[in-house]
């Protein structure tokens, strides 16, 4: 196996942005439509790149704003082209309009997101802020936490998304910054067509074609628009089937996989500490360190967004006697603010498991979280479980006074 | 959509799409109407301006000869298609020589 590895793979130093790029390369995408916005924007450079020294056939579309940019992935799925964008912060947010008629079109576009703070006050920096405010558009949606994950899940996003059980649009998602510039060792395959088998060129959502004419982007009245709607509730359900799928076929084929959560040490844990994004990483550093003083930590990581893999989560909290959750977003003006706490809270709420969630709010707006500041949570965790004290609001962790 | 049968979301095309081309004649919109163009054949001169600004178009010209009551002989007749007209009224704002009567639909 592992000389086939070394057949299949060459090991490049890149950043996340341009790993995504080699992916995007390697998935033999037809129609890329882009307009540059920081911390994406050398995605979209190096892919124009692939384009014009011939390494990619193409389109590259230069289009006025990201309104537009959608627009125009959009129509080029519409014809049958596997289409991408990539985006980030108010970008995404100009998009989102358009984020809802690509999902309800039901058009298997794949579009990266370099995540980032929104204004105002002005942040170029990361925060997961704007893909959580598009949890709502009916887009299938994945956290990586490393640049080789991001490659691998946005090849993987094609599998999914153009997947007949599904036909939803896919964003891969990963820190600003952090990831986006910064360099990792990363396989991407030798040959371009090396996903050829595992992502097959056949379309087969609806496409507007003279021969075959149908009509795309009609009016529902409110006797017909419910049942499109659900629709969609299907098709997100099925996505979860198909995103682990597409994950296990992955690692069968190219050795590496991820699954829909990432776990480690939580059956017997205390306290199992949940995040998503690059974020893991000082999180696993930060954690062995408390384990050499014997405390008894899990680790779980949520690669999977949208659909939300409730289930997955309850058997997690399950083995395991509280759950501290990191999140880098604020969901403003409800008491537990933390957007992907509330998800988990409400999925043990579903299936009754009694567990003290703990949410803090972490790493907004680019604010450094050290290792420090995690054994420092870990404390105010344990001395909060020591005096059975249910958390009322989430702690706005090293907020100034 | 054809207004035959409500479909279930299994049955209907993902994402509002309609596959069959013409289906614009399933949809009658006669029933938006609350006024209704009736036309007076003896006083319309054939001009069809009405068959010309009809939106939908619900002005239907029939093969069927017509003689006024002043003897004139027209070699067809211009009706509505209620099906289908929704009582827009630019018919009769258009008819010059006020041949085409505005009356409000009985409830």
């Amino acid at each position: 196996m592992e000389s086939m590895l070394k057949a299949t793979w060459k090991r490049l130093p890149l950043s996340t942005n341009f790993a995504i790029a080699q992916a995007v390369k390697d998935s033999d995408v037809d129609v890329v439509s882009a307009y540059p916005i920081t911390p994406q924007t050398t995605v979209v450079e190096r892919i124009s790149e692939f384009i014009a020294n011939g390494e990619l056939k193409a389109e590259m579309i230069h289009v006025e704003s990201e309104h537009s940019a959608m627009s125009a992935a959009i129509g080029a799925s519409a014809l049958g082209a596997r289409a991408f964008t990539a985006t980030a912060s108010q970008g995404l947010e100009l998009m989102h309009e358009l984020l809802h008629i690509a999902s309800g079109l039901r058009l298997p576009i794949v579009m990266s997101v370099a995540a980032r703070a929104l204004s105002a006050p002005i942040s170029i920096w990361g925060d997961y802020t704007d893909v959580m405010n598009v949890r709502d558009t009916s887009w299938i949606t994945l956290i990586a936490s490393t640049a080789q994950e991001a490659y691998d899940s946005v090849i993987q996003a094609y599998r999914i998304a153009e997947d007949p059980r599904v036909f939803l649009p896919v964003i891969v998602a990963y820190d600003g910054y952090a990831m986006s510039h910064t360099y990792e060792p990363v396989y991407v395959s030798e040959k371009s067509d090396a996903f050829k088998d595992y992502i097959p060129k056949n379309p087969q959502w609806y496409t507007l074609n003279p021969e075959k004419p149908l009509t795309m982007g009609s009016m529902a009245s409110p006797e017909w628009y419910y049942e499109f709607k659900y629709q969609q509730v299907v098709a997100m359900k099925n996505a979860f089937g198909v995103v682990k799928e597409a994950d296990e076929e992955y690692g069968k084929r190219y050795e590496r996989k991820y699954g829909i959560i990432e776990e480690e040490g939580v059956d017997g844990s205390d306290v199992t500490f949940v995040t998503y994004g690059g974020i893991y990483g000082t999180l696993k550093e930060s954690i062995e360190e408390l384990r050499k003083k014997g405390e008894q930590i899990g680790l779980a990581r949520i690669r999977l967004f949208r659909p939300f893999p409730s289930e997955i989560v309850a058997d997690l909290a399950e083995k395991t006697k509280a759950l501290v959750v990191l999140d880098r977003a604020i969901t403003f003006g409800v008491n537990i603010s933390g957007p992907v706490a509330r998800e988990i809270i409400s999925s043990l709420y579903a299936r009754g498991i009694e567990r003290n969630v703990y949410s803090f709010i972490i790493g907004v707006g680019q604010r450094t979280v050290t290792e420090k500041d995690i054994a420092a949570i870990y404390g105010k965790v344990k001395e909060m479980l020591g005096s059975h004290e249910r958390q009322k609001e989430s702690i706005y962790w090293g907020v100034r006074e | 959509m054809t207004q035959e049968k409500l479909l279930g979301w299994k049955e209907l095309p993902r994402g509002g799409s309609i596959l069959k081309p013409g289906n614009s004649e399933s949809r009658y919109t006669g029933d938006w109407r609350t006024f209704k163009p009736v036309i007076l054949q003896d006083k319309c001169t054939r001009c069809l301006r009405c068959w010309i600004v009809c939106p939908e178009p619900a002005i239907y010209v029939i093969d069927e000869p017509y003689t006024t009551k002043s003897g004139r002989q027209f070699k067809f007749s211009v009706e509505v298609n209620y099906d289908y007209c929704k009582g827009c009224g630019m018919c009769v704002e258009e008819c010059e020589p006020k041949a085409i009567d505005w009356i409000e639909e009985e409830k």
